[in-house]
């Protein structure tokens, strides 16, 4: 056998691109990137900051690090998952009557209501919360209390003012539900009506048919939707602040004026008078709500994830 | 099961639009119908208003009357869910739901009828339909796999399946075959031949061909221009239809020296 030289591959195994591709392929590229770099460099910042409250040895906090942001991390989630249990079905409702249910015309208008109600700052929310909500559910607390009180969740006493973890739960799920309407009646628009005729056909009424053929289509929307609120949820800082004075402890009562603050409204409330130790103290509290937020979208990628070769994307 | 449907001077209407216009028709019980013509005719449109498909489209309506074995399709009062659990579908494209698995697929219709049923029936049905369906031997072992990892042919007769499994009477098919290779056009061919025994059969198809050799009648549906309405133009046995039609119009349009 003679080694003669080797040849190579002729470039044209390659497809041949054009220059918009790869501009385009170049850029996406790029953008991509871009995002990891910058949640690194997030990470990175908020590690480095929190470092010296983390190894501190109790001279600022008497009771350690972790007390300090436990009833912090427990009033974020608490609130959170209030405003999502109210919020969700809400908007997954209203989204089924634009997309399923309305006239065009009603239809039309609702939408422009819900995307007009989604760009309301959360400044506004909070101020309806204290001004209007907070006030107006004194009585509704009490009757909660009274009825109600054998269930941990209402056990009060109940708040005169109204400024408990519920209302802020409530305000915060007016907030957040026209997020989800907004995503999931994009997606409920998108259910393939070869599918909704399919259950029609099969003599499915307009309710079973959007449970055969719109509501499966739709879930990864429904969770998206819901991923979106939680994160403005977990976040919200102004319209927490406002409507909660936090006493810090850790309650399941949701009725009372004892509460936890979420960790974004504590650190609305103290990052102005703060210095020192203390600004890293409140600095690691918000590690702690990057990794919940985290933790919440994995989540959600893998509930989304896990059956998806159901999901008609195949 | 295999019912009779009687259409008199049937008129359909898109909002303002009169697509087809004064169609009568008998179907005999347990026969298979195959509707013909060219595209835009209103084949589509007459065979969705035989299970109330059609006034699902904004606008759309339906006058003259239509009966099954002499109940009034349209009289007031009639529930078309009802109407559709009567008189089963099958699209031309194939539509399993992607959500769901070939088991669940076939039951589906079941589970809106009656939600009660047992596993054990479930289980029956779900072998009789996808046996009746000429299926069964090829997914019995991937039951629980999802339906639209299936062939198109395949999923095709798994909407078959899915459409018999709730026992209609009637079974509609809109060019059942038209997303399909020879093959699987072959096995469904066959398969209409066997359900002919159990149901009353109308097919739309633009398969020559296929109407022959499936079909025990043939209407001829044409339109004289666009913005007319498609009106039938005559019906008889598909051997009639396809040697001495009594119309010129049937005669090119059979024969292919159409317009
Ligand atoms: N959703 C609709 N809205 C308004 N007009 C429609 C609609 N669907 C069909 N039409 C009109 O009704 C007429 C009949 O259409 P149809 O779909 O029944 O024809 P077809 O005979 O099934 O044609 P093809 O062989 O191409 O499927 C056509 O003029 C068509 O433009
Ligand atoms: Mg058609």
């Amino acid at each position: 056998m003679t080694t003669t030289e080797v040849k190579p591959e002729p470039k044209a195994a390659k497809p041949v691109e054009q220059l918009g591709d790869r501009i385009f392929a170049g850029s996406a590229k790029g953008a991509g990137i871009l995002i990891l770099v910058v949640l690194a460099g997030v990470a990175a910042f908020l590690l480095a900051e929190s470092l010296p409250a983390i190894t501190d040895s109790g001279s600022e906090l008497p009771e350690g690090l972790t007390a300090y942001i436990a009833p912090l991390v427990f009033g974020t989630v608490v609130s959170a998952v209030i405003a999502l249990v109210i919020a969700t079905p809400l908007a997954v409702a209203v989204a089924l009557f634009i997309s399923h249910y309305a006239p065009r015309r009603l239809a039309q208008t609702l939408s422009y209501i819900v995307d007009l109600l989604a760009a309301v700052p959360s400044i506004v929310y909070g101020l309806w919360g204290i001004g209007v909500l907070a006030p107006a559910t004194v009585g509704f607390l009490e009757w909660l209390n009274t009825y109600l009180g054998w269930i941990p969740l209402f056990a009060g006493p109940p708040s005169v003012t109204g400024r408990t973890m519920l209302v802020v739960g409530v305000v915060l799920a007016v907030m957040i539900m026209p997020i989800i309407t907004a995503v999931a009646r994009e997606v409920f628009l998108q259910a393939p009506k070869l599918h909704e005729e399919a259950a029609l056909a099969l003599g499915a009424t307009r309710w079973e048919m959007i449970r055969l053929a719109v509501l499966p289509f739709g879930r990864s929307g429904i969770i998206s939707g819901a991923m979106l609120g939680l994160g403005r949820a977990l976040g919200e800082t102004m319209a927490v602040a406002i409507v909660l004075s936090g006493t810090g402890v850790v309650t399941f009562n949701l009725i009372s004026s004892e509460n936890p603050l979420t960790i974004a409204g504590n650190i609305a409330l103290q990052f102005p008078e703060a210095s020192g130790l203390t600004v890293n103290i409140l600095i690691a509290s918000g590690l702690v709500l990057f990794v919940i937020t985290l933790l919440v979208n994995m989540l959600a990628r893998y509930i989304v994830e896990r059956r998806r070769d159901f999901s008609g994307a195949n | 099961m295999g019912k009779s449907i009687d259409a008199k001077e049937l008129n359909i209407y898109y909002s303002s639009f009169l697509a087809v216009e004064g169609v009568t028709m008998k179907i005999q019980p347990k026969t298979v119908t195959a509707l013909i013509g060219p595209s835009g005719c209103g084949k589509s449109t007459f065979l969705r208003s035989i299970n109330r498909m059609h006034e699902n489209i904004p606008g759309a309506r339906v006058e003259g009357r239509l009966e099954l074995d002499g109940q009034d399709l349209y009289g007031p009062g009639v529930d078309p869910v009802g109407v559709r659990r009567q008189i089963g579908m099958v699209f031309q494209r194939p539509n399993p739901f992607p959500t769901m698995s070939i088991y669940d697929n076939v039951i589906a219709g079941m589970r809106l009828n009656n939600r009660k049923a047992g596993k054990t029936s479930f289980d029956d049905t779900v072998e009789r339909s996808l046996r009746g369906a000429n299926l069964w031997e090829e997914v019995k072992d991937r039951l629980e796999k999802p339906g639209s990892g299936l062939s198109g042919g395949q999923q095709q007769r798994l909407c078959i399946a899915r459409a018999i499994a709730v026992q209609p009477d009637v079974l509609l098919m809109d060019e059942p075959c038209s997303a399909l290779d020879p093959i699987s056009t072959l096995a469904i061919e066959d398969l209409i031949n066997e359900l002919k025994n159990e149901y009353t059969i109308v097919i739309v198809t633009h398969n020559m061909q296929q109407a022959a050799r499936v079909s025990d009648f043939t209407g001829f549906f044409n339109i004289e221009g666009t913005g007319k309405p498609g009106k039938l133009v005559e019906m008889d046995e598909t051997k009639t239809i396809f040697s001495q039609p009594r119309q010129k119009a049937t005669e090119d349009y059979v024969s292919g020296r159409f317009g």
